[in-house]
Formats: C-alpha cells, structure tokens, sequence
C-alpha cells in the first residue's frame, strides 16, 4: 500500500483526524486501473479520491498534469479547491490545485494549457473543450489519474457519456491512466461499473445507519387531489422551528414558489426561510447559499438544484414535500441532512394528496428494504458521438479505424457498431443525406488515409457549440423601470408567451403584474395581491419510476393497511368493496356515467409521460370505433378518458401492435418530437448554438430547427438526426417503451368493470389539472365545491 | 381561383391586392404573383462557408410551395422581390433539376427578379433584371423606405398571437406594405421591432402565414 507523504501523515494526526475505512482502501487499490467507490453522503468520498494523488505527488513533486478531477457543478469545483488546499497548505506541501470552468478568465485558462497544474479541477464540458486543441497530447501526456466525482448523477444524462468518451481519449493521449469513480449509492453497482471501464473493479463503503425517516403526521387529512402540501404548512413551521436547519424539498419550481409563498404567510414567527431553485437569478441563488452556510437560515424552501453539492454543514431534518417520485433521488435528498457519517439522517415525507399517502408508504419501505430504483441505460446516445468525431477532427486528423477502436473502449458505447459508427461519421462528414449535395464542401475531408476538417477555421465555431447541456429558452423578469438592476429570475419562454398584461403570477415568492416584453426581458411590475392568477412555469414533472408503481400495487394487496393514516385505509377499502383495486399482473379499467358524459379510467401505472401517450394513442382508437371520446387526462397511475358514449369492453382498445400503428402517425407530426430533434440536432452539430460569439437566442434556434424538422421529414424521412430523435422519444418524453412493457406484463388480463357512477380511486382524476397546475382562489373554490359534490356521490364524505 | 380559406383580400392603395396564406402577394387585376427573400441555395452557402451541413432540401421545398401558388392563382407575371438567391454564387451552383424545375416555372410567364442586398448582380437564368418595378400604380422594391405606395421585402417580418410560436407575416402600413420571406430556411424579424415604426406608421396591421391567413393589428 502506497503510504501518505509523512508532512501530510502528520498534519491529519496534529488536527485529530483518522482515516475511515474506505478511505484507506483506496491508497490500497491505487494502482488498480479503474476503481468505483461507492459511499454515503458525507462519508468523505472526494477525499478517499484524491488520496492516492497526495501520496504519489509526495511533498515537493516535479511540474505537470498529474490529476484531473471532473465534477458535474462548477460551483463544487470551487468547493473542492478550497477544501483539498487546507490540508495541502496545512501540512506545507507544494502541490498546486486549481479549478477550470466556463467561469475562469481567458489568461488564466491560456497560462493552465502552457502551465498545468499538479491537479485540476474541472467539469466535463471544460474538459471537451481542453481536448479539443491541437496541444492536448502535450497537456495531458504525463496524467496519472482522473477522478469523477457524483458519477451517478453524471451517468443520468448525456453529460456522462460525453465524458467517457473523452476518458477513452485520455487513455490513448496517457496510456497507463488509473480512473476513480465516485458515487453515493446506487441500484446496480456493477452496471455503474461497466459505464465507468470494463476493468473496474468496486468498493462498497460502509453505507452508515439507516435514515430516521417517516411521514409527517398532520391534524388536517391532506386534500384529495393537488400538489403543493399547503395544508400541512403549520406542522411544517413547527418542525422547522424545532431543527437547527431544515430543508423542504419539493418536485417541481412552481410547486416550491406556491409554497414558499403561503410559507411566508403563515409564519407569525418570522423564522428566516429562503428559497433555492434553478429559475432564480445567480445572484439570488448565491445569496441564499452564503446565508445558509453562515448558518442564518433556518430553512430552505428548494428543488433538485439542492440534489447535489455544497456541503451543508448544519442540515439536521430534511422534509420532502409531495410524494417522491424516485426511491433513488429520495435517499439522495434524505443524506443532505447531517452531513456527518455514522449518524443516521432525519427524514420527513408529506405526501401532497390522498393518493400520495399510498406512495409515500410505498417509497418509506423502499428506503427500509434498501430498494433503489432506475431505469436500465440504453447504449450511448448517438448524438454525442457525432459530436465527439467533430471534436477529435479539431484536436486533430484521424484514422477512422482507430478513432472507432477507442469509442469502443468507453463503456456506454462498447456495443456501437462499426456500421453505426460510420453513419455518425458520414453525417459529421458529408451530412449524411440521401441527396448528396455536399460533395464539394464536406464538413470533413479524407486526405492521406486522415480525416481532417475541410475549413480549420471551423474549429473555432466547433469549439463553441460543444457540450451536452440545452439550455431551456428562458426569458429574464425584471421589474420595469429597472432594466439595469438584478433580475427577479427568470421565467420559460413558452410559459411567457401565455401572459397577457395584467396576468400576476409568482417568483422568487413575490406576486409580480405581467407588464409587456423588452427585448428579451419581461418586465413586471410589483402586485398588491396575495393571489396570483396563473402558476408558474411547468418546470421538471417526474414520472414516478417502475419499482415505486410495483410497490404501490403491492399496498393495494393487503388485506387490511394499518400502517396508513385512517382516512386513507377508509378510502381503499371502499374502493375494494364497490369495485377493485388494480393488481400486479392484470390491469384494471373502469367504465361508469358521471355528470352526463362517459368515463373510462385506465390504471395501467405506466408513468405520467406513459399514461399520457395511452390517452392519446387509445382516444385515437375509440375516434376511429365511434365511440366519441372528448377529452383524457393523465396520471402516473391511470388515464381518464371522457366521451359520450359507453364503453362496456375496453379490451379491443389496448391491442399493442394497433396502438404502435396509431404511434407512427402521431409521434411524426408532435410538438414533443420537435423539442427533442433540437436538442438532438445541437448536440450532433447540425445546428449551432453561438455564432461569432453571440449565443443565438432560442427563439431563433426553435424556430429554424421546427423548419429543419418539417423539411427532413418530408424529404428524408430516414436521415440519422430523425432515427436518433425518435429513438429518444419513445423512451423518454413519449415512453412508449412502459406503455409496451405493461401491456406485456398483463397478457391480455383486461378487467372492465361497469360501475353505476364513479369510483373512489377514480375520483381524484377528476381535479387533476391539465395545462396549469394551480388556479386564483375563485376557481379553488369552485373545485372544492364540484370536489364535495364528487365526494358525496362517492360515498366519500 | 380556388381556396378561399387560405387568402385575404384587401386595398392597398390604388390596387386590390391578395394576401395568400403562404406568404405571397396576388394582383389579380393583374394576374401577377409577387414572391419575397426565396433564399434559393442557403443551404449551399453555409456548407460552403465551412458552416454545419442543413438539410439540403430548402431550395425544392420552396420550389414546391412556388409551383403550387403558381398553379392555383394561374398567374401570368411574376416578380421576386430580391434576395432571391442567397448570393450569387448560390444561384450559379443551382442542382440541376431545381434549375430546369425553375426554367419550367418561368416558361411562358412575365418574370422579374428585383435585387436584393444577398444578389446585387444580373443572374443567368433569364427573366427580367430590375433594381425596382412600377405596376398597377405601386413601387416594387426589395428594402422598403421610399416614396409612393410600396411593396417591399427585406426584413423578413414575423409575429405571433399570444401563446402561439411566432410565424412569418405580411405587414400592412399606410403607404407601405412589407411581405414575409417566402423561402424555407428564413428567420424573422419581430414585428414589435422598432424598425417598423418608421416605415409603418400608426394603426399599422399584420396578416399572419400559416394554414389560414390572420389579420391582426401590428403588435407593439
């Protein structure tokens, strides 16, 4: 075992502090070529990576390159910087630590390219652009190792693929690299594993005590449909007033707004409380983070933006409102309180609506039985890759044998074909139409058995557009009248586009007045209303995973709930005793007459992008039947179709192959295609993202790319940028694949139950909004007494 | 004519003119079809500038839409109100079978090319070249701003209604009418832009492109 440089040794020693046990373990395994650490939050992963480093770097090591480190967040870079520099200075060692992102200056990224450091810290889209130049062998000819940091979260996106595909670079350019990859835990260690090298081998850290965890138990029964939890809002107080620090984690940015909001309004006691997510302006992000370390706050109303990162030192109870729609990102969000290892994290759930108590009960024995969800990967998106060969043509001409040999070493791609490896590079190279018009002036040329960009001063607008990571159009929101001044935050594009002037609406907790668009500014101006009139921007809706629906249906087997809050083993039971609840195995379909009209409720569980597709895939078969469907809405759970006319036998609907003919028509001609194929297109390089330095604004690039859409599916249907983007649909946004996937499971066991008037498991569908989530206080009202009506003729009340 | 869905008549003017909801103008007095900013060969032009490598379709698809309103006004004359071709090198490096699919549009029609600020320079390809056209008493050019009531192109003008994608649209001042481009691969101009406030005056209008034309008031 490779032993720490004595001064350092001795430094850890004077400050009191011992190494645990995985940290040790990985000066062991240092001259493994690839190894994964997988340990809980704050069990100190980043610096059980970068031991190996300080002890081969010795005290007063030689210049150059020794260790990259890759982090998903520029912002722990910096984090990372300052915590390796205490001990290195501490203990008077000479290694120089620094961090490259897009935020570093021009002359300091040109002096690191002359000059490297020992180690440095930077992030995958830093890392594309370093190997892009033509002195990268130079640069990174004498690595040792690389370390990547939150590789979980990496892996989840493009992002990761990217990356290993510039580790397979950097193996070629530093033959000999040793990888480390670091992760908090995960469903399927060794599928990790392959992503990171086929050589890696894993080290499970001791996973700590289980969570203290449970759901918040409130006086008032939670509503029977809706998000937010607003009625637990005075049990909430009352838990943040008795932890030091809490965080109060919600699904989606409007739903932390509307919260954050009555948050304000309910609390006499003035607590200080703030508010993190991904729509607020930097500034106001980085206000609220240097409170929360100097410990000024005492909560944090937040979103995924706190999934990740900075380390909080203070956190004790973490509350997470709205059911969590993923075991993984719960247990996540869970180890954010009390950072410290050995000592079990708190925990609170606070499920938004009835049929969230069922969810919530589901995920809380989930984390008991240490069950992880996630989806299995598919192969490395093709996307990427073309972008990768129009990156390598800028670092340098090359053999396109080799190139496909070290693609093939990175391990989202070691099944890429050599055919599909030539189709990325003939799109890179000619653009890949049926049409070859650009004989003349192909993006990249064959000389001397090398490919090599025709135009090298196309390397520079290359280098620009690199990268995995699609902004959302987003419009700023200042107040008028204050063009110069910080912005309130900013708002999606689509979502703006909705507003009329007088529209109110929230951010940053503030009810702001729409006033008009500036540029590319809206500009509003302060409201005296306590009410806005539409929510905000969709932001990120979840669809609940696979092993979190599997559990639920395993909840609705039992044969009594005590573990459930009463009002809820009430609701179950009769939904039992006047129809059925849904089985593993079979899929339940309620046909009943309410309010004049037809209903059908579909509880497939497929997924909200899943249940939302069946909607529109099984409307389409029931216009084409007559059976005069008028309009569906969709869960994760069910889909409510309504129309005119009854349906007693629901089962000639669900034919899969008739379902996936009506998909081939539909999916062609659909907005969600359209976003995906400019994504798609960005990455790959068709289009470009800045031009002469000036970012294109979205409007621009959506525009052009909706036309580029139309035109290649009309005129070559089967151009590769269409099979990528169709590919990604129907597992993504579309979800085809859960919509095959269930109706395999169940096998033709197709239950119609014909109900004299509407279930109550059906019932909640009812209030589930469409387009906007949340309504001013007349419509509440209306709903609550449309809600009671429903109740009542339930049975419910 | 057929489909009267997709077009919208209006005065302008001395003339009676007709929006068609593919962004041409028609005269039918004088059976004349007037199209703006085709762009024919943008695709080519950015290849060739060692830009990405767009679908290369843009010039049939535009050629597509050309023959249709063709066809379906029956017009005799036909002027394109510049930036007809990217750049003039683009119209030289035409695909052969656009070149004769044009030669055959423009067989037996009155045909006038109008420069633009992309093709400043006689083209090889026949018809008439002008640097403005007088007819049934208004002025065609390609960049509005002069005098008499005057049909131009140039700033590619699109607008939106709220909550809807912005489409390219016709803008309709008291003396000046400006078309949307006509080509495949065109960006836009807002028509809240300021630009327009000069050349448009008040009370300004738009007629929106897309399945069926819209008017609307010019958005502010």
């Amino acid at each position: 075992m490779i032993a720490l440089p004595a001064p350092l040794a001795t430094y850890f020693a004077n400050q009191g502090w011992s190494l645990h046990s995985h940290q040790t373990a990985m000066l062991a395994r240092a001259d493994q070529p690839s190894t994964l650490l997988i340990a809980p939050t704050g069990g100190g992963k980043t610096l059980a990576g970068f031991l190996p480093t300080l002890a081969e770097l010795g005290a007063t090591p030689p210049p150059g390159l020794h260790t990259l480190y890759i982090s998903p967040l520029k912002a722990l870079t910096a984090d990372i910087r300052r915590n390796l520099r205490t001990p290195i200075e501490g203990a008077g060692l000479t290694i120089r630590v620094e961090d490259r992102t897009g935020d570093t200056t021009y002359t300091q990224r040109r002096r690191q390219r002359a000059d490297p450091p020992h180690i440095l810290l930077t992030t995958p889209e830093s890392l594309a652009l370093l190997l892009s130049y033509e002195d990268a062998p130079r640069i990174f000819a004498g690595l040792q190792r690389v370390i990547i940091d939150e590789l979980h979260a990496l892996a989840e996106s493009k992002r990761g693929d990217q990356l290993m595909l510039q580790l397979a670079r950097l193996d070629s350019l530093a033959p000999g690299l040793r990888r480390i990859g670091l992760s908090a835990t995960v469903e399927d260690p060794p599928a990790l594993a392959a992503y990171l090298g086929a050589r890696t081998q894993i080290h499970l850290a001791d996973p700590g005590p289980d969570p203290d965890i449970a759901m918040l138990i409130t006086d008032l029964a939670p509503p029977w449909s809706g998000g937010g939890g607003k009625y637990a809002i005075p049990a909430i107080l009352e838990q943040v007033a008795q932890h030091k620090t809490t965080l109060i984690f919600h699904n989606t940015r409007a739903q932390a707004e509307i919260f954050f909001h009555n948050l304000w309004l309910a609390n006499s006691d003035d607590l200080p409380i703030g508010i993190h997510h991904g729509s607020l302006s930097r500034e106001q992000r980085e206000r609220v983070e240097t409170a929360m370390t100097a410990g000024d706050l005492r909560a944090v109303v937040c979103t995924g933006s706190l999934d990740l990162g900075l380390d909080w030192g203070d956190v004790d109870l973490v509350i997470q409102v709205g059911a969590p729609k993923n075991v993984k990102r719960l247990v996540q969000r869970i180890g954010r309180a009390n950072h410290r290892y050995n000592a079990p994290s708190k925990a609170l759930l606070v499920p938004a609506n009835r049929f969230e108590v069922v969810e919530c009960q589901a995920a809380l024995s989930a984390v008991r039985d240490h069950a992880l969800d996630g989806e299995p990967r598919g192969p490395g998106p093709r996307d990427v890759l073309c972008q990768h060969i129009l990156a390598s043509a800028c670092a340098a001409p090359f053999d396109a044998d080799a190139l496909y040999a070290e693609i093939a070493t990175a391990g989202p791609y070691a099944t890429l074909t050599r055919s599909q490896f030539d189709d990325c590079l003939d799109f890179v190279a000619t653009g890949g139409y049926a049409l070859r018009a650009y004989d003349k002036w192909q993006r990249l040329m064959l000389k001397a058995g090398k490919w090599q960009l025709r135009d090298p001063r196309a390397a520079a607008l290359i280098r620009q557009n690199l990268g995995t990571i699609i902004d959302i159009e987003t419009l700023k929101v200042r107040y008028r009248r204050q063009m110069g001044g910080t912005p309130l935050g900013e708002i999606e594009e689509s979502f703006a586009a909705t507003l009329t002037k007088g529209d109110t609406f929230l951010i940053g907790g503030q009810v702001v007045r729409y006033e008009g668009l500036n540029e590319m500014n809206v500009e509003v101006s302060r409201s005296p209303g306590r009410d806005p009139k539409v929510a905000v921007f969709s932001g990120t809706k979840f669809a609940t995973s696979t092993l979190l629906t599997q559990r639920i249906l395993q909840v609705f087997q039992q044969p009594t709930w005590p573990d459930l809050p009463r009002h809820t083993a009430e609701w179950l039971a009769l939904q039992r005793e006047v129809s059925e609840l849904p089985q593993p195995g079979r899929l339940l379909i309620e046909s009943f007459p309410h309010d004049g009209r037809e209903h059908l409720c579909i509880y497939g569980f497929a997924g909200r992008n899943g249940q939302q597709t069946l909607g529109l895939l099984v409307t389409k078969v029931m216009e084409e039947r007559g059976h005069a469907p008028l309009g569906f809405v969709a869960t994760d759970y069910a889909t409510l179709i309504w129309g005119l006319d009854p349906v007693l036998d629901a089962a000639p609907l669900l034919n899969l192959d008739q379902l996936r003919d009506g998909l081939e028509g539909w999916l062609a001609g659909n907005a969600v295609m359209k976003r995906g194929f400019r994504n798609v297109a960005l990455i790959a390089g068709l289009i470009e993202r800045s031009h002469q330095g000036r970012r294109k604004s979205g409007r621009q690039a959506t525009f052009s790319s909706d036309i580029l859409y139309d035109t290649l599916l009309k005129y070559d249907p089967n151009h590769l940028m269409l099979a990528i983007t169709r590919e990604e649909a129907l597992r993504g946004m579309v979800d085809f694949s859960r919509i095959e996937e269930m109706l395999t499971r169940i096998d033709g066991r197709i239950d119609t139950r014909r109900l004299p008037r509407l279930s109550p498991l059906s019932a909640p569908m009812f209030f589930e909004p469409g387009k906007i989530p949340v309504q001013g206080a007349g419509r509440e009202r209306l709903a609550e007494d449309a809600a009671r009506a429903l109740l009542r003729d339930a049975g419910l009340d | 004519m057929p489909g009267l869905t997709d077009m919208l008549k209006f005065t302008f003017g001395p003339a009676d003119v007709t929006a068609l909801a593919s962004g041409a103008l028609y005269l039918p007095a004088q059976n004349l079809l007037c199209v703006s900013d085709l762009h024919f060969g943008k695709s080519e032009r950015l290849a060739r500038r060692g830009g990405t490598l767009l679908p290369p379709y843009e010039t049939r698809a535009t050629l597509d839409k050309l023959d249709l309103d063709l066809t379906r006004t029956g017009a005799r004359s036909v002027i394109c109100l510049g930036d007809s071709f990217d750049d003039l090198a683009a119209a030289d490096s035409l695909e052969e079978d656009c070149r004769l699919w044009l030669t055959r549009l423009m067989a037996g029609r009155v045909w006038t090319w109008v420069e633009g600020n992309h093709d400043p320079g006689p083209l090889d390809l026949g018809g008439t070249h002008r640097a403005e056209v007088t007819c049934a008493g208004l002025i065609f050019r390609h960049e509005g701003g002069g005098a008499g009531f005057e049909v131009s192109g140039h700033f590619h003008p699109k607008a939106s209604l709220p909550g809807r994608g912005a489409k390219p649209c016709f803008l309709i001042g008291q003396s000046r009418l400006i078309l949307p481009a006509y080509g495949t691969y065109t960006g836009g101009l807002r028509a809240e832009d300021p630009v327009f406030d000069a050349l448009l005056g008040p009370r300004a209008r738009a007629i929106l492109t897309g399945a069926k034309p819209l008017l609307i008031p010019r958005p502010r």
